[in-house]
Protein backbone atom coordinates (compact mmCIF):
# COMPACT_ATOMS: atom_id res chain seq x y z
CA UNK A 1 0.00 0.00 0.00
CA UNK A 2 1.54 3.02 -1.15
CA UNK A 3 0.71 7.26 -0.04
CA UNK A 4 -0.85 8.79 -3.28
CA UNK A 5 0.28 12.32 -3.94
CA UNK A 6 -0.87 14.95 -6.41
CA UNK A 7 1.54 17.42 -7.79
CA UNK A 8 0.20 20.75 -6.31
CA UNK A 9 0.18 23.48 -9.36
CA UNK A 10 3.72 25.42 -9.43
CA UNK A 11 1.66 28.26 -9.40
CA UNK A 12 0.55 27.34 -5.86
CA UNK A 13 4.20 26.02 -4.52
CA UNK A 14 5.64 29.65 -6.04
CA UNK A 15 3.06 31.06 -4.27
CA UNK A 16 3.61 29.84 -1.00
CA UNK A 17 7.56 30.70 -0.87
CA UNK A 18 6.92 33.54 -1.37
CA UNK A 19 9.13 35.88 1.42
CA UNK A 20 11.30 32.83 1.29
CA UNK A 21 14.70 33.01 -1.09
CA UNK A 22 16.78 30.12 -0.42
CA UNK A 23 15.15 26.77 -0.93
CA UNK A 24 16.01 23.21 0.29
CA UNK A 25 14.32 20.75 -1.62
CA UNK A 26 13.64 17.03 -0.63
CA UNK A 27 12.15 14.10 -2.41
CA UNK A 28 10.89 10.97 -1.40
CA UNK A 29 12.09 7.77 -2.64
CA UNK A 30 8.92 5.60 -2.22
CA UNK A 31 5.41 6.38 -2.55
CA UNK A 32 6.53 9.73 -4.10
CA UNK A 33 8.79 8.10 -6.35
CA UNK A 34 6.56 5.59 -7.69
CA UNK A 35 3.63 8.52 -8.53
CA UNK A 36 5.95 10.49 -10.02
CA UNK A 37 5.40 13.02 -8.26
CA UNK A 38 8.38 13.43 -5.91
CA UNK A 39 11.52 11.78 -7.08
CA UNK A 40 14.58 12.35 -8.81
CA UNK A 41 13.20 13.80 -11.70
CA UNK A 42 10.60 15.63 -10.46
CA UNK A 43 13.03 17.36 -7.97
CA UNK A 44 15.18 18.20 -10.65
CA UNK A 45 12.12 20.08 -12.50
CA UNK A 46 11.41 21.69 -9.76
CA UNK A 47 14.57 22.75 -8.86
CA UNK A 48 14.83 24.67 -12.34
CA UNK A 49 11.35 25.81 -12.02
CA UNK A 50 12.24 27.49 -8.71
CA UNK A 51 15.26 28.81 -10.10
CA UNK A 52 13.68 30.19 -13.01
CA UNK A 53 11.53 31.98 -10.52
CA UNK A 54 14.60 33.59 -8.72
CA UNK A 55 14.92 31.21 -5.83
CA UNK A 56 18.37 30.41 -4.99
CA UNK A 57 18.15 26.31 -4.63
CA UNK A 58 20.92 25.45 -1.46
CA UNK A 59 20.50 22.07 -1.88
CA UNK A 60 18.46 18.94 -2.83
CA UNK A 61 17.70 15.69 -1.71
CA UNK A 62 15.58 12.19 -2.73
CA UNK A 63 15.11 10.79 1.33
CA UNK A 64 15.15 7.18 0.23
CA UNK A 65 11.68 6.45 2.47
CA UNK A 66 11.15 10.53 3.62
CA UNK A 67 8.36 8.87 6.78
CA UNK A 68 11.25 6.91 7.83
CA UNK A 69 13.32 7.77 10.55
CA UNK A 70 16.24 7.57 8.82
CA UNK A 71 15.27 10.57 7.21
CA UNK A 72 16.70 12.65 10.17
CA UNK A 73 20.41 10.78 9.29
CA UNK A 74 19.54 11.88 5.24
CA UNK A 75 18.92 15.57 6.36
CA UNK A 76 22.02 15.40 8.47
CA UNK A 77 24.13 14.68 5.79
CA UNK A 78 23.19 17.46 3.97
CA UNK A 79 23.29 20.15 7.34
CA UNK A 80 25.10 22.79 5.71
CA UNK A 81 22.89 22.89 2.61
CA UNK A 82 19.72 22.85 4.70
CA UNK A 83 21.15 25.48 7.21
CA UNK A 84 21.67 28.12 4.55
CA UNK A 85 18.20 27.63 3.31
CA UNK A 86 14.99 29.48 4.84
CA UNK A 87 12.23 26.81 4.07
CA UNK A 88 12.50 23.24 3.20
CA UNK A 89 10.16 22.78 0.35
CA UNK A 90 8.51 18.62 0.53
CA UNK A 91 8.12 16.34 -2.16
CA UNK A 92 6.53 13.40 -0.40
CA UNK A 93 3.18 12.72 1.12
CA UNK A 94 2.07 14.53 4.28
CA UNK A 95 3.70 12.13 6.43
CA UNK A 96 7.31 12.72 4.79
CA UNK A 97 6.22 16.09 5.16
CA UNK A 98 5.72 15.81 9.07
CA UNK A 99 8.63 13.30 9.54
CA UNK A 100 11.20 16.41 7.72
CA UNK A 101 9.32 19.08 9.33
CA UNK A 102 9.99 17.36 12.88
CA UNK A 103 13.63 17.71 12.31
CA UNK A 104 14.33 20.84 9.77
CA UNK A 105 14.44 23.30 12.12
CA UNK A 106 12.66 25.81 9.95
CA UNK A 107 9.64 26.02 7.94
CA UNK A 108 8.59 23.61 5.92
CA UNK A 109 6.17 23.39 3.06
CA UNK A 110 4.63 20.43 1.22
CA UNK A 111 4.93 20.51 -2.70
CA UNK A 112 2.44 17.76 -2.57
CA UNK A 113 -1.29 16.93 -2.16
CA UNK A 114 -1.36 13.74 -0.57
CA UNK A 115 -4.96 12.05 -2.13
CA UNK A 116 -5.25 8.25 -0.24
CA UNK A 117 -3.63 5.13 0.54
CA UNK A 118 -4.05 2.97 -2.34
CA UNK A 119 -2.73 0.37 -5.01
CA UNK A 120 -1.53 0.86 -8.46
CA UNK A 121 -3.20 -1.66 -10.58
CA UNK A 122 -1.60 -0.88 -13.90
CA UNK A 123 0.57 1.55 -14.69
CA UNK A 124 -0.20 4.89 -13.71
CA UNK A 125 -4.04 3.93 -12.16
CA UNK A 126 -3.94 4.37 -8.74
CA UNK A 127 -6.73 3.30 -6.52
CA UNK A 128 -7.73 3.53 -3.40
CA UNK A 129 -8.32 0.35 -1.10
CA UNK A 130 -8.95 1.02 2.68
CA UNK A 131 -9.98 4.39 4.82
CA UNK A 132 -9.57 2.78 7.83
CA UNK A 133 -12.65 3.07 8.99
CA UNK A 134 -12.19 0.90 11.81
CA UNK A 135 -14.75 -1.11 11.42
CA UNK A 136 -14.08 -3.61 8.62
CA UNK A 137 -17.22 -4.72 7.08
CA UNK A 138 -15.47 -6.45 4.30
CA UNK A 139 -16.68 -10.13 5.66
CA UNK A 140 -20.24 -8.67 4.46
CA UNK A 141 -18.89 -7.43 1.18
CA UNK A 142 -17.45 -10.34 -1.14
CA UNK A 143 -14.10 -8.45 -0.18
CA UNK A 144 -14.52 -5.57 -1.97
CA UNK A 145 -14.99 -2.26 0.62
CA UNK A 146 -18.56 0.09 -0.08
CA UNK A 147 -16.71 2.81 2.43
CA UNK A 148 -13.87 3.17 0.24
CA UNK A 149 -15.55 1.97 -3.40
CA UNK A 150 -18.47 3.75 -3.20
CA UNK A 151 -18.42 7.35 -3.30
CA UNK A 152 -21.43 8.07 -0.41
CA UNK A 153 -19.72 5.18 1.29
CA UNK A 154 -23.04 3.55 1.57
CA UNK A 155 -23.85 -0.18 3.79
CA UNK A 156 -27.44 -1.27 2.61
CA UNK A 157 -26.62 -1.64 -1.63
CA UNK A 158 -26.59 1.06 -4.35
CA UNK A 159 -27.70 4.31 -4.30
CA UNK A 160 -30.54 5.53 -7.27
CA UNK A 161 -27.30 7.32 -8.87
CA UNK A 162 -26.09 4.55 -10.35
CA UNK A 163 -26.26 3.88 -13.86
CA UNK A 164 -24.82 0.63 -16.02
CA UNK A 165 -22.80 -0.74 -13.27
CA UNK A 166 -21.14 2.91 -13.20
CA UNK A 167 -21.42 5.72 -10.35
CA UNK A 168 -23.02 8.97 -10.48
CA UNK A 169 -20.38 10.95 -10.51
CA UNK A 170 -18.38 10.03 -12.96
CA UNK A 171 -19.21 7.25 -15.57
CA UNK A 172 -14.95 6.10 -15.69
CA UNK A 173 -15.33 4.44 -12.25
CA UNK A 174 -16.87 1.54 -11.58
CA UNK A 175 -20.06 1.32 -8.76
CA UNK A 176 -19.20 -0.44 -5.71
CA UNK A 177 -22.38 -2.02 -4.87
CA UNK A 178 -22.50 -3.46 -8.62
CA UNK A 179 -19.21 -5.08 -8.50
CA UNK A 180 -20.37 -6.28 -4.89
CA UNK A 181 -23.99 -7.56 -5.86
CA UNK A 182 -21.33 -9.60 -8.99
CA UNK A 183 -18.69 -10.65 -6.08
CA UNK A 184 -21.52 -12.27 -3.81
CA UNK A 185 -23.54 -13.29 -6.26
CA UNK A 186 -20.56 -15.51 -7.94
CA UNK A 187 -19.35 -16.79 -4.54
CA UNK A 188 -22.79 -17.61 -4.46
CA UNK A 189 -23.42 -15.36 -1.02
CA UNK A 190 -26.11 -12.79 -1.99
CA UNK A 191 -27.89 -13.25 1.33
CA UNK A 192 -25.03 -11.27 2.74
CA UNK A 193 -26.48 -8.07 0.41
CA UNK A 194 -30.09 -8.90 1.92
CA UNK A 195 -29.14 -8.23 4.91
CA UNK A 196 -29.70 -4.39 6.81
CA UNK A 197 -27.15 -3.43 8.19
CA UNK A 198 -27.29 -0.17 11.01
CA UNK A 199 -25.97 2.80 11.10
CA UNK A 200 -21.96 2.25 11.15
CA UNK A 201 -20.25 3.37 14.35
CA UNK A 202 -18.19 6.29 12.52
CA UNK A 203 -16.54 6.56 16.29
CA UNK A 204 -14.78 3.20 15.59
CA UNK A 205 -11.40 4.87 13.79
CA UNK A 206 -10.51 6.90 16.98
CA UNK A 207 -9.39 10.77 15.99
CA UNK A 208 -6.59 11.48 16.34
CA UNK A 209 -5.53 7.44 15.52
CA UNK A 210 -3.54 6.80 18.24
CA UNK A 211 -3.34 3.02 19.29
CA UNK A 212 -0.99 1.61 21.94
CA UNK A 213 -0.53 -2.07 22.66
CA UNK A 214 1.55 -3.98 25.02
CA UNK A 215 4.69 -5.27 23.70
CA UNK A 216 6.72 -8.30 25.43
CA UNK A 217 10.00 -7.05 26.57
CA UNK A 218 12.37 -8.96 23.77
CA UNK A 219 9.56 -8.21 21.48
CA UNK A 220 10.25 -4.48 20.80
CA UNK A 221 12.39 -3.60 17.26
CA UNK B 1 -53.83 13.27 14.63
CA UNK B 2 -55.63 13.08 11.50
CA UNK B 3 -53.60 11.64 8.60
CA UNK B 4 -54.84 12.43 5.25
CA UNK B 5 -52.14 10.65 3.25
CA UNK B 6 -51.62 7.67 4.79
CA UNK B 7 -55.41 7.15 5.13
CA UNK B 8 -55.48 7.62 1.49
CA UNK B 9 -53.36 4.82 0.90
CA UNK B 10 -55.36 2.57 3.36
CA UNK B 11 -58.18 3.76 1.14
CA UNK B 12 -57.74 1.67 -2.01
CA UNK B 13 -58.15 4.58 -4.13
CA UNK B 14 -56.20 5.85 -6.70
CA UNK B 15 -53.39 7.85 -4.92
CA UNK B 16 -52.19 11.14 -6.89
CA UNK B 17 -49.42 12.79 -5.35
CA UNK B 18 -46.89 15.60 -7.07
CA UNK B 19 -43.66 17.42 -5.88
CA UNK B 20 -43.23 21.40 -4.83
CA UNK B 21 -39.61 22.40 -5.52
CA UNK B 22 -38.90 25.00 -2.99
CA UNK B 23 -37.22 28.06 -4.40
CA UNK B 24 -33.69 29.35 -4.32
CA UNK B 25 -34.34 32.18 -2.20
CA UNK B 26 -36.95 33.97 0.53
CA UNK B 27 -39.20 34.65 -2.61
CA UNK B 28 -41.97 32.17 -1.67
CA UNK B 29 -44.54 33.85 -4.05
CA UNK B 30 -44.42 30.66 -6.96
CA UNK B 31 -44.02 28.05 -4.15
CA UNK B 32 -47.44 28.87 -2.68
CA UNK B 33 -48.97 29.44 -6.30
CA UNK B 34 -47.97 25.81 -6.88
CA UNK B 35 -49.22 24.96 -3.40
CA UNK B 36 -52.54 26.56 -3.97
CA UNK B 37 -52.88 24.45 -7.47
CA UNK B 38 -52.45 21.59 -6.15
CA UNK B 39 -53.71 21.09 -2.92
CA UNK B 40 -57.09 19.93 -3.44
CA UNK B 41 -56.36 17.87 -6.78
CA UNK B 42 -53.12 15.48 -5.09
CA UNK B 43 -53.22 13.19 -2.11
CA UNK B 44 -49.84 14.84 -0.66
CA UNK B 45 -46.88 16.95 -2.48
CA UNK B 46 -43.65 15.88 -2.01
CA UNK B 47 -41.25 18.87 -1.00
CA UNK B 48 -37.83 18.44 -2.26
CA UNK B 49 -34.75 19.00 -0.12
CA UNK B 50 -31.97 20.29 -1.83
CA UNK B 51 -32.62 18.84 -4.55
CA UNK B 52 -30.41 17.38 -7.03
CA UNK B 53 -27.30 18.98 -4.47
CA UNK B 54 -28.59 22.31 -5.11
CA UNK B 55 -28.97 24.20 -1.58
CA UNK B 56 -32.18 25.73 -1.67
CA UNK B 57 -34.95 26.96 0.79
CA UNK B 58 -35.20 23.80 3.55
CA UNK B 59 -37.69 20.91 2.89
CA UNK B 60 -39.07 21.46 6.41
CA UNK B 61 -40.00 24.95 5.82
CA UNK B 62 -41.28 23.96 2.38
CA UNK B 63 -43.50 21.24 4.33
CA UNK B 64 -44.76 23.45 6.93
CA UNK B 65 -45.59 25.89 4.47
CA UNK B 66 -47.91 23.57 2.10
CA UNK B 67 -49.61 22.96 5.79
CA UNK B 68 -49.97 26.53 6.47
CA UNK B 69 -51.25 26.85 3.08
CA UNK B 70 -54.41 23.55 3.43
CA UNK B 71 -52.06 21.18 1.52
CA UNK B 72 -51.01 17.91 2.89
CA UNK B 73 -46.57 17.67 2.76
CA UNK B 74 -44.22 14.86 2.19
CA UNK B 75 -41.37 16.05 3.50
CA UNK B 76 -38.69 14.63 1.41
CA UNK B 77 -35.45 13.96 3.70
CA UNK B 78 -31.95 12.99 2.30
CA UNK B 79 -28.94 11.95 4.15
CA UNK B 80 -26.33 14.08 2.27
CA UNK B 81 -26.66 17.23 4.10
CA UNK B 82 -27.12 16.39 7.83
CA UNK B 83 -25.71 13.46 10.28
CA UNK B 84 -28.30 11.16 11.93
CA UNK B 85 -28.35 13.65 15.25
CA UNK B 86 -29.66 16.65 12.70
CA UNK B 87 -32.01 14.17 10.67
CA UNK B 88 -33.51 13.02 14.72
CA UNK B 89 -34.25 16.01 15.57
CA UNK B 90 -35.79 17.24 11.98
CA UNK B 91 -38.10 13.97 12.93
CA UNK B 92 -38.78 15.51 16.34
CA UNK B 93 -39.65 19.17 14.83
CA UNK B 94 -41.60 17.80 11.63
CA UNK B 95 -44.22 15.67 14.21
CA UNK B 96 -44.47 18.06 16.21
CA UNK B 97 -45.70 20.48 13.97
CA UNK B 98 -47.89 18.35 11.86
CA UNK B 99 -45.87 16.90 9.36
CA UNK B 100 -47.50 13.32 8.64
CA UNK B 101 -45.40 11.79 5.90
CA UNK B 102 -41.61 11.79 5.21
CA UNK B 103 -39.93 10.19 1.99
CA UNK B 104 -36.29 8.96 2.92
CA UNK B 105 -33.67 9.74 0.02
CA UNK B 106 -29.83 8.38 0.31
CA UNK B 107 -29.39 11.85 -1.38
CA UNK B 108 -27.74 12.94 -4.79
CA UNK B 109 -24.09 13.18 -4.78
CA UNK B 110 -22.21 16.70 -3.87
CA UNK B 111 -20.39 17.05 -6.97
CA UNK B 112 -23.76 16.63 -9.21
CA UNK B 113 -24.93 20.13 -7.50
CA UNK B 114 -24.16 23.77 -6.98
CA UNK B 115 -21.64 23.45 -4.06
CA UNK B 116 -18.90 21.56 -5.25
CA UNK B 117 -16.78 21.84 -2.62
CA UNK B 118 -19.19 21.55 0.29
CA UNK B 119 -18.61 18.09 2.99
CA UNK B 120 -21.41 15.25 2.09
CA UNK B 121 -22.23 13.34 5.19
CA UNK B 122 -24.26 10.41 4.31
CA UNK B 123 -24.04 9.20 8.27
CA UNK B 124 -26.97 6.94 7.26
CA UNK B 125 -29.09 5.50 4.39
CA UNK B 126 -32.13 5.53 2.94
CA UNK B 127 -32.86 2.17 4.17
CA UNK B 128 -30.77 3.39 7.50
CA UNK B 129 -33.24 6.59 7.86
CA UNK B 130 -36.29 4.26 7.84
CA UNK B 131 -35.03 2.55 10.30
CA UNK B 132 -34.22 5.13 12.50
CA UNK B 133 -38.04 6.47 12.05
CA UNK B 134 -39.33 3.18 13.14
CA UNK B 135 -36.90 2.84 16.09
CA UNK B 136 -37.61 6.00 17.08
CA UNK B 137 -41.31 5.82 16.79
CA UNK B 138 -40.74 3.05 19.48
CA UNK B 139 -39.84 5.75 22.02
CA UNK B 140 -35.79 5.84 21.50
CA UNK B 141 -33.39 7.55 19.76
CA UNK B 142 -30.42 6.44 17.91
CA UNK B 143 -27.87 6.31 20.66
CA UNK B 144 -30.86 4.22 22.19
CA UNK B 145 -32.31 6.53 24.92
CA UNK B 146 -35.72 7.85 25.88
CA UNK B 147 -37.86 9.97 24.18
CA UNK B 148 -40.07 12.29 26.16
CA UNK B 149 -42.24 12.16 23.61
CA UNK B 150 -42.14 10.55 20.21
CA UNK B 151 -43.06 10.22 16.55
CA UNK B 152 -45.90 8.79 13.75
CA UNK B 153 -44.93 8.89 10.32
CA UNK B 154 -46.30 7.45 7.18
CA UNK B 155 -42.88 7.12 5.69
CA UNK B 156 -41.92 5.88 2.25
CA UNK B 157 -39.12 5.45 -0.13
CA UNK B 158 -37.99 5.25 -3.85
CA UNK B 159 -37.22 3.23 -6.58
CA UNK B 160 -35.46 2.72 -9.57
CA UNK B 161 -37.64 0.12 -11.95
CA UNK B 162 -35.62 0.65 -14.96
CA UNK B 163 -31.88 0.61 -13.33
CA UNK B 164 -29.51 -1.26 -15.07
CA UNK B 165 -28.25 -3.83 -13.33
CA UNK B 166 -32.10 -4.11 -12.39
CA UNK B 167 -31.32 -7.17 -9.20
CA UNK B 168 -29.40 -5.05 -7.03
CA UNK B 169 -32.14 -1.80 -6.92
CA UNK B 170 -34.77 -4.56 -6.62
CA UNK B 171 -33.00 -5.77 -3.50
CA UNK B 172 -32.61 -2.42 -1.95
CA UNK B 173 -36.18 -2.14 -2.32
CA UNK B 174 -36.57 -5.16 -0.44
CA UNK B 175 -34.89 -3.92 2.14
CA UNK B 176 -36.13 -0.37 2.26
CA UNK B 177 -39.80 -2.44 2.87
CA UNK B 178 -38.28 -4.26 5.52
CA UNK B 179 -36.69 -1.39 7.48
CA UNK B 180 -40.55 0.01 7.04
CA UNK B 181 -41.51 1.68 4.02
CA UNK B 182 -45.04 2.11 3.52
CA UNK B 183 -45.56 3.61 0.20
CA UNK B 184 -42.66 4.21 -2.72
CA UNK B 185 -42.78 6.41 -5.85
CA UNK B 186 -41.13 5.20 -8.03
CA UNK B 187 -38.40 6.57 -10.63
CA UNK B 188 -39.85 7.82 -14.01
CA UNK B 189 -41.42 5.22 -16.10
CA UNK B 190 -42.40 5.45 -19.61
CA UNK B 191 -42.57 1.61 -20.85
CA UNK B 192 -45.21 0.21 -19.28
CA UNK B 193 -44.34 -3.60 -19.93
CA UNK B 194 -41.34 -2.96 -17.96
CA UNK B 195 -42.93 -1.38 -15.33
CA UNK B 196 -45.53 -4.53 -15.06
CA UNK B 197 -42.52 -7.04 -14.92
CA UNK B 198 -41.29 -4.69 -11.92
CA UNK B 199 -44.89 -4.58 -10.78
CA UNK B 200 -44.95 -8.48 -10.11
CA UNK B 201 -42.13 -8.34 -8.40
CA UNK B 202 -43.29 -5.43 -6.10
CA UNK B 203 -46.54 -7.26 -5.99
CA UNK B 204 -45.22 -10.12 -3.30
CA UNK B 205 -44.98 -6.86 -0.37
CA UNK B 206 -46.97 -5.09 1.78
CA UNK B 207 -46.31 -1.66 -0.14
CA UNK B 208 -48.01 0.83 -1.77
CA UNK B 209 -46.45 1.82 -4.99
CA UNK B 210 -46.71 4.84 -6.62
CA UNK B 211 -45.54 5.29 -10.40
CA UNK B 212 -43.11 8.17 -11.09
CA UNK B 213 -44.64 10.20 -14.02
CA UNK B 214 -42.56 12.84 -15.31
CA UNK B 215 -44.16 15.20 -17.82
CA UNK B 216 -42.51 15.57 -21.25
CA UNK B 217 -41.72 18.89 -22.72
CA UNK B 218 -39.84 18.23 -25.88
CA UNK B 219 -38.59 14.81 -27.67
CA UNK B 220 -34.67 16.52 -26.75
CA UNK B 221 -35.48 16.21 -23.28
CA UNK B 222 -36.62 12.69 -23.65
CA UNK B 223 -33.29 12.11 -25.16
CA UNK B 224 -31.46 13.85 -22.34
CA UNK B 225 -32.41 11.89 -19.72
CA UNK B 226 -32.30 8.95 -21.23
CA UNK B 227 -28.70 9.68 -21.74
CA UNK B 228 -27.88 11.35 -18.39
CA UNK B 229 -30.61 10.27 -16.29
CA UNK B 230 -30.19 6.98 -14.20
CA UNK B 231 -32.81 4.64 -14.41
CA UNK B 232 -34.97 6.66 -16.79
CA UNK B 233 -35.84 5.06 -20.28
CA UNK B 234 -37.82 7.06 -22.61
CA UNK B 235 -39.15 4.20 -25.91
CA UNK B 236 -38.48 5.54 -29.12
CA UNK B 237 -42.31 6.02 -29.98
CA UNK B 238 -42.43 8.36 -27.40
CA UNK B 239 -39.32 10.22 -28.81
CA UNK B 240 -40.95 10.27 -32.03
CA UNK B 241 -44.78 11.73 -30.74
CA UNK B 242 -42.90 14.48 -28.89
CA UNK B 243 -41.12 15.29 -32.37
CA UNK B 244 -43.81 15.11 -34.47
CA UNK B 245 -46.00 17.57 -32.35
CA UNK B 246 -46.04 20.85 -33.67
CA UNK B 247 -43.98 23.81 -32.62
CA UNK B 248 -46.46 25.45 -29.83
CA UNK B 249 -48.16 22.23 -28.86
CA UNK B 250 -45.18 20.52 -27.25
CA UNK B 251 -46.31 20.40 -23.49
CA UNK B 252 -49.41 20.00 -24.84
CA UNK B 253 -48.59 16.61 -26.16
CA UNK B 254 -46.60 16.07 -22.75
CA UNK B 255 -49.08 16.85 -21.16
CA UNK B 256 -51.66 14.06 -23.24
CA UNK B 257 -49.01 10.95 -23.09
CA UNK B 258 -48.88 11.33 -19.06
CA UNK B 259 -52.44 11.36 -18.87
CA UNK B 260 -52.48 8.30 -21.13
CA UNK B 261 -49.77 6.49 -18.76
CA UNK B 262 -52.05 7.65 -15.77
CA UNK B 263 -54.92 6.68 -17.19
CA UNK B 264 -54.00 3.52 -18.27
CA UNK B 265 -52.20 2.95 -14.95
CA UNK B 266 -55.54 3.23 -13.21
CA UNK B 267 -57.54 1.32 -15.14
CA UNK B 268 -55.59 -1.66 -15.16
CA UNK B 269 -54.84 -1.37 -11.73
CA UNK B 270 -50.92 -1.77 -12.64
CA UNK B 271 -49.83 0.22 -9.06
CA UNK B 272 -51.88 1.87 -6.39
CA UNK B 273 -51.47 4.85 -7.88
CA UNK B 274 -49.13 7.97 -9.22
CA UNK B 275 -46.37 10.76 -8.36
CA UNK B 276 -46.32 13.28 -10.93
CA UNK B 277 -42.94 15.17 -11.35
CA UNK B 278 -43.71 18.01 -13.33
CA UNK B 279 -40.21 19.68 -12.98
CA UNK B 280 -41.12 23.71 -12.86
CA UNK B 281 -44.35 22.91 -14.33
CA UNK B 282 -46.33 22.38 -11.86
CA UNK B 283 -49.42 24.59 -13.12
CA UNK B 284 -50.27 22.07 -15.78
CA UNK B 285 -50.82 18.92 -13.48
CA UNK B 286 -54.73 19.22 -12.78
CA UNK B 287 -54.89 19.47 -16.55
CA UNK B 288 -52.52 15.79 -16.59
CA UNK B 289 -55.15 14.72 -13.99
CA UNK B 290 -58.33 16.11 -16.53
CA UNK B 291 -56.41 14.16 -19.53
CA UNK B 292 -56.48 10.98 -17.47
CA UNK B 293 -60.42 11.47 -16.53
CA UNK B 294 -59.27 11.80 -12.69
CA UNK B 295 -60.23 15.02 -10.81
Amino acid sequence: MKSITRAKPIETVIRALEGYERVFIAGCGTCATMCHTGGVNEVAQMRAALEEAGKLVTGTLVIPTACDAVTYECLEQNKQALEDAQVVLVMSCAFGVQTVAGYAGRPVQPALDTLFFGLEDQPGHFSEVCMQCGECVLAYTGGICPITACHKGLLNGPCGGTNDGKCEIDNTIDCAWTLIYNRLKEIGRLDLMEQFYEPKNYQAMPKPGKVVIEVEAGEES
Amino acid sequence: MTQPFRDALKSGKFVVTSEIGPPKGTNLDTMIHHIGLLKDVVDGMNVTDNQSSVMRYPSLGGALLVKEHGGEPILQMTCRDRNRMALEGDLLFAHSRGINNVLCLTGDAVPVGDHKEAKAVFDLDSSQLLYTIRTMEKGKDLGDNDLDGTIDFCAGAIVTPEANPPEPQLMKFKKKVRAGAEFIQTQAIYDMENFKRFMEYARQFDVKILAGIILLTSHRMAMYMNKNVPGVFVPQNLIDEMKAAPKGTKVAKGIEIAGRQVRQIKEEGICDGVHIMAIGKEEVVPDILQAAGIG
